[in-house]
């Protein structure tokens, strides 16, 4: 059943200097379902991927906006996603409240790290068992961040994670030169892009299990954070059906050429 | 020799009688600040064309005596905002600790400070509110001068309660009542703000300063000005109030040593 006597809790290294309880909880960070996001010099976008438990059932929620001007994406564990986006809009709510400003993305990234950390760090505790993406934009523009069960938080260009999320990360490598100059409704194609590529053979995004979430800066002006959801993201399927086809085309004369 | 040490030192009870201990009650009501003790007097900002000009005289008193003679009541937020503090100089001491370590603890962001002169007065409003709910407030009345989260020039005031109030032009204490109607006369309601220069609004700024030191018996003729624009905050600390004239005061009468 255990792998060995180090894995009982989160406090004690094994002899190789592991701490199995947060590998384990970076464990079911990939169990989760694939969340992709990206940003440019205007914008960052979020892409999720959605699951539903059974037929008749529900989608489980990807994204969750904080505030006007940010929002998290996750992969794990929804309900430790539910403390860590509680204590967020928290600290969100807080910020404007005595400051009058919207919280930079740094500081807020740094504090759900800091909780986390603290997690890994005392008897009786476990590591939290979710992975974040952290988009927004604060004074100094857009931003994305990473955040992991054992604290440690990156701030990214694109990222990918959960379930088959490699194939999403190789796509972003491959296409990270186009991202930085391009629109916004680009970037959210690219993300689109990024999130099909990790679906196996039988699946294909529909406007139930699809989640995108936009924030930016436009003209120097804020715009808010949209969250397109159901019937909302039809018509961003529609254009990433429509590249794909052309895209396949333009390859397909490439090698004729 | 009597071996109880606290009698050490003391006048002997035999001869004096017993110490009044009454004296050194540490019972009863417990006491926060109920008046300020040593004091600066006004705060004077005027808003320009880009920027903000903001000047407070150097002097702290404490009741009528004027204690300290080069106290800077003018404290720089990092180089986005000033704050021009009148009222108690300890508290002024303690919110300008308390706005150094927020400025240090902004800047461990990867981004620097990013907080304007709007936030921080949001800010230092909610303390003031928060102190005063407490019953023990922080004795002052401040200006805070600088840009707002667009980039305006900025300028407003908060005080001991949490009060907030805003205006063009602005002065705490004696000066709400002799500057502002000055400042008024300059920069009669509506003035667009384009139309202020900078030379305007500093050189109105030491016309204010001039009469508060004719008429306000708590202020003195050394004081500290601060231009703030996009190029950063001008700060100069030891000015010297120019041109006086004390020909009026020949004509005064009703008070003071008056021989006729």
């Amino acid at each position: 059943m255990f792998r060995n006597n180090y894995d009982n809790d989160a406090v004690t290294f094994s002899p190789q200097g592991r701490i199995f309880q947060v590998e384990y909880a970076q464990e079911a960070v990939k169990q989760g379902s694939v969340v992709v996001g990206l940003v440019n010099k205007t914008h960052a976008v979020l892409v999720g991927l959605k699951r539903n438990a059974e037929e008749l059932s529900s989608y489980q929620k990807k994204i969750i906006e904080i505030d006007s001007h940010m929002a998290i994406a996750i992969a794990g564990l929804a309900s430790d996603a539910r403390v860590l986006s509680n204590f967020m809009k928290q600290q969100s709510l807080g910020s404007k409240m005595t400051y009058g400003r919207p919280i930079p993305l740094d500081r807020i990234v740094a504090q759900i790290g800091d909780r986390a950390q603290t997690n890994t760090q005392h008897y009786g505790k476990r590591p939290y068992g979710v992975g974040l993406l952290v988009a927004g934009v604060d004074e100094a523009g857009p931003h994305l961040f990473e955040f992991q069960p054992s604290g440690l938080t990156h701030e990214m260009v694109a990222c990918a994670i959960g379930a088959r999320s490699q194939m999403a990360r190789t796509y972003l490598e491959r296409n990270l030169d186009k991202f930085q100059d391009c629109s916004r409704d680009e970037l959210i194609q690219h993300g689109l892009s990024a999130l099909k590529e990790t679906l196996s053979q039988d699946k294909e995004l529909t406007i139930d299990n699809t989640s995108v979430g936009v924030v930016g800066v436009t003209n120097g002006k804020k715009e808010s954070f949209k969250l397109y959801e159901g019937q909302d993201t039809a018509a961003l399927l529609e254009v990433l059906e429509q590249r794909e086809s052309a895209g396949a085309e333009g390859e397909s004369m490439e090698v004729d050429s | 020799m009597n071996h109880f040490p606290e009698a050490w030192g003391r006048p002997r009870n035999d001869v004096y009688g017993a110490y009044d201990h009454s004296y050194l009650q540490t019972s009863g009501p417990k006491a926060h600040t109920s008046s300020p003790a040593v004091t600066g007097t006004s705060v004077v900002g005027v808003k320009f064309n880009g920027g903000v000009a903001i000047a407070t005289d150097n002097l702290a008193s404490y009741g009528s005596l004027a204690r300290f003679s080069d106290v800077k009541r003018l404290r720089n937020f990092g180089d986005k905002a000033m704050v021009g503090f009148g009222g108690d100089v300890s508290d002024m001491q303690y919110l300008d600790r308390l706005l150094d370590s927020m400025d240090i603890k902004e800047n461990y962001s990867h981004h620097g400070n990013m907080l304007n002169a709007k936030n921080l007065h949001t800010y230092l409003a909610k303390v003031f509110y928060k102190r005063r709910s407490e019953f023990n407030p922080l004795w002052n009345h401040v200006l805070v001068a600088g840009f707002d989260g667009q980039g305006e020039p900025f300028l407003s005031s908060a005080d001991l309660l949490g009060t907030t109030f805003s205006a063009p032009h602005l002065a705490t204490g004696f000066g709400a009542h002799l500057a502002v109607p000055i400042l008024r006369r300059k920069f009669p309601e509506g003035t667009p703000l384009e139309q202020v220069s900078k030379e305007d609004a500093v050189e109105a700024l030491k016309e204010c300063l001039k009469v508060l030191f004719y008429r306000d018996a708590r202020s003195a003729d050394k004081y500290s000005i601060a231009v703030i624009t996009k190029d950063g905050i001008d700060l100069k600390e030891d000015e010297q109030i120019q041109g006086q004239s004390w020909a009026f005061a020949e004509r005064i009468r009703g008070y003071g040593a008056q021989t006729a």
